[in-house]
């Protein structure tokens, strides 16, 4: 009965079914399919698009410079942030499933995929500013790096030629005389502004005599400059500063046999029967400059700090994927392996991960795709002087279609070649929809 | 690659059968768990925690950097970092903001992107629904092509698109105006609206609409009252999809937007260049932006996460 009644109405459904469809497949053929043919066609032509140059504007990827750079930072993207954002999402899955508050977590990691590329780049903008002072990338580094290489308090501090001191090589400085016992030592310095002196330095004072048992050196480093002049060279005068804080190794045959630091009014004390006859050296660690961070956005690091910022907006995306793959794995199986004396690494490593596996390649394939057309994020975060540093094919093919010196046959050109990347995934997809289809 | 992309299965298996929590308990009686497994286990699970929480730093700390940041004077900004203010939360203002709304461009650029946005989404779904229904249901030669025709441009780059569309819209009247960039994301959106609704659509029971069919209702009929209604969660989940990616698209509107008026991403984008004494602007404009995605994702946490599941491989 309902048979009879389509074949009836055969020419009018039709009609139905393309006016159901037109819309769509007018807008897809006129802003879609018909693009292609032009970017296809418009990237054998030259500058002007008038003159046919063939093959030139694609070999032009490999031999131009700054296309070069685009390809080689694309490659460089399409290696590291699909993998290392599938790893990070791998891994939260996993840990998350027995945790309480792994929703939370999770919410935490996904949100970044709700907001624009846009609002990402201003954000990582703000997280790797150069100054640690205002960056957070830079404080956490400066900090980490500041515990482990201790801070320099006197970068730029020198000796003056009448002082008793001489530069030793690699920033130290060394006694020109040996250290005797029962002699004080001096060790004046110059070149640190007022302002760079520790807080707690103290008004130094002239070397106090040795101890009576004579077993101990006595000396005073301090800052041997008075503001606005009056002082006299190697003389303490009233109001110069003790070098708070220098650190002092005694020398004898190339080995050091003792260590001081100086006090906050310069004075120190060091066992005379271990130095005596040895030098004292000034480390090269008091001199050091300031740990100013690193630079995030400088031309070697802009597209591993780009690719972060990637990472940081994507993992959540492979997370929840895999999260939904991991919940589809049998329970069973994995009590199973628990029972039998495995461990949780290799529950992980010999079932999830293998069970896992289409969901793994479906999250890296898409991820792929994804980072082959990466343009916003490299466009907001890497500054003007680094966008050269940090190109992409996404972003040159903007800058060949609509920046100043256009030049549309290598923008299609360009076009034409993320196309062609995506081919494979095409392919694949229109297998499974026609193994479906026909089912 | 021959796996689908995993699909949230109908009913979430909400509680786990007999998953034991952290530290395994002895799960049978002839393998007792001995006391240095289960003090390892227990250190494991510490050390778990303890990573995660490092982590969710890790991601929570950027956000929370722009966020602070906006309500911060500039002077404040210029001087010391955002993390200051747990030292010193008087310095706290909403003065950016109130700058910022008293300005018309950031508010007339919101406005934009409204513009933009909702008749981009309501066009996908409306022409996606249309088509999809055609191809689940209608009968009509060379159908499966067709649909393979559709399903093959689910990847195409919007990149392919951008020189040609932006000549065709010049010579139509198009290029820079709101209906171009609108008309732009529906073509780009619609190959996934039509592969998802047409998935969807087709696992309508053929005899609900039959008998509609036997009741005398038309095609058009059938559509509204039978596959819409049926349709709602994929058609949801659809439209938070496209309402997030056109919302937060900033390179089809660098190039097709009326340049008068730009969509926030635009404006913005435009700041950052003097990117460094101008975070003032940056940060609350920045998070005015985020802020209606990020509400839609909270209140459509659910249908977001199938909508990108079933979105990958785009």
């Amino acid at each position: 009965m309902p048979r009879t009644a389509r074949t009836r109405s055969n020419g009018n459904s039709r009609a139905v079914a393309a006016g159901f469809l037109l819309p769509a497949l007018l807008l897809l053929g006129a802003l879609v399919v018909y693009p292609i043919g032009y970017s296809v066609q418009r990237s054998l032509f030259d500058r002007s698009g008038s003159s046919f140059v063939g093959l030139d504007n694609y070999l032009a990827l490999v031999t131009d410079d700054s296309l070069r750079t685009a390809v080689r930072n694309n490659l460089i993207w399409l290696v590291l942030a699909p993998a290392v954002a599938t790893a990070l999402g791998l891994l939260f899955a996993v840990l998350t499933e027995r945790i309480r508050w792994g929703t939370a977590f999770k919410l935490v990691v996904f949100m970044p995929m709700a907001i624009s590329m846009l609002a990402a780049g201003i954000i990582f903008r703000l997280v790797y500013e150069q100054d640690p002072d205002r960056g957070v990338a830079n404080a956490v580094w400066v900090g980490v790096h500041d515990t482990f290489a201790e801070a320099s308090g006197f970068p730029r501090a020198r000796p003056l030629p009448v002082h008793p001191l001489t530069a030793a090589g690699g920033g130290a400085y060394v006694t020109k005389e040996v250290v005797r016992a029962g002699e004080p030592v001096r060790l004046p310095l110059v070149g640190v502004a007022p302002g760079r002196m520790p807080e707690e330095a103290r008004p130094a004072r002239e070397p106090a005599a040795p101890s009576a048992a004579g077993d101990t050196v006595t000396g005073t480093a301090w800052l041997d400059f008075t503001k606005g002049g009056g002082g006299k060279p190697n003389v303490v005068d009233p109001a110069e500063l003790g070098l708070a804080g220098l650190r002092i190794e005694a020398v004898r045959d190339g080995e050091v046999v003792a260590r001081a630091t100086a006090a906050a009014d310069g004075s120190f004390t060091l066992p005379a029967d271990r130095v005596d006859g040895a030098v004292l050296r000034l480390p090269a660690s008091n001199f050091r400059e300031q740990y100013d961070g690193v630079e995030w956005l400088g031309p070697s690091l802009v597209t591993p700090a780009v690719i972060g910022a990637y990472v940081w907006m994507w993992a959540g995306f492979a997370m929840v994927l895999i999260g939904a793959g991991l919940a589809a794995v049998p329970r069973e199986l994995l009590e199973a392996a628990r029972v039998d004396g495995a461990n949780e690494w290799q529950v992980f490593r010999r079932i999830t991960v293998p069970l896992l596996a289409p969901v793994l390649v479906v999250v890296l394939v898409t991820l792929m795709i994804n980072v082959l057309k990466v343009f916003d994020l490299v466009f907001v975060i890497a500054p003007g002087s680094a966008q050269d540093d940090a190109n992409v094919l996404a972003l040159q093919l903007y800058r060949s279609s609509f920046g100043t010196d256009a030049d549309l046959g290598v923008g299609s050109a360009i076009a034409v070649v993320l196309l062609l990347l995506v081919l494979p995934v095409m392919a694949v997809n229109i297998r499974r929809i026609r193994r479906e289809t026909r089912r | 690659m021959t796996a689908p992309a995993p699909r949230t299965s109908p009913t979430p298996k909400t509680a786990r059968p007999a998953s034991p929590p952290s530290p395994p308990s002895p799960t049978s009686p002839t393998s007792p768990v001995s006391p240095v497994s289960r003090i390892a286990a227990r250190a494991a699970g510490g050390a778990v925690r303890v990573l995660l929480v490092l982590a969710g730093l890790f991601w929570l700390l950027p956000t929370a950097g722009l966020l602070f940041s906006s309500f911060r004077s500039p002077s404040d900004i210029a001087g010391s970092g955002w993390w200051e203010v747990f030292a010193a939360p008087a310095q706290l203002t909403t003065e950016n903001y109130t700058r910022l709304l008293s300005n018309g461009t950031i508010t007339g650029s919101l406005l934009s992107t409204v513009l933009i946005t909702v008749p981009a989404t309501l066009l996908v779904l409306l022409l996606g629904s249309f088509a999809g229904y055609a191809f689940a249901w209608l009968e009509f030669p060379g159908r499966d092509w067709w649909f393979l025709g559709v399903v093959a441009l689910l990847v195409v780059p919007v990149q392919v698109a951008l020189v040609p569309v932006s000549k065709l819209f010049g010579a139509v009247g198009l290029f820079e105006t709101t209906l171009g960039v609108v008309l732009f994301h529906t073509a780009f959106g619609l190959p996934f609206a039509i592969f998802l609704l047409r998935n969807f659509f087709a696992e309508i029971p053929r005899e609900l609409l039959e008998a509609a069919r036997l009741d005398g209702a038309g095609e058009v009929r059938l559509f509204t009252r039978v596959v819409l209604p049926l349709g709602g969660p994929a058609i949801a989940s659809l439209g938070i999809f496209q309402f997030l990616w056109v919302w937060n698209d900033m390179l089809i509107a660098l190039i097709f937007a009326d340049s008068q008026s730009p969509p926030i991403t635009v404006a913005l984008q435009q700041q950052v260049r003097q990117f460094g004494n101008n975070v003032d602007v940056l940060a609350p404009g920045a998070f005015l932006s985020m802020v209606v995605p990020l509400a839609v994702f909270f209140a459509f946490q659910r249908q977001f996460a199938s909508g990108v599941m079933a979105g990958a491989v785009k």
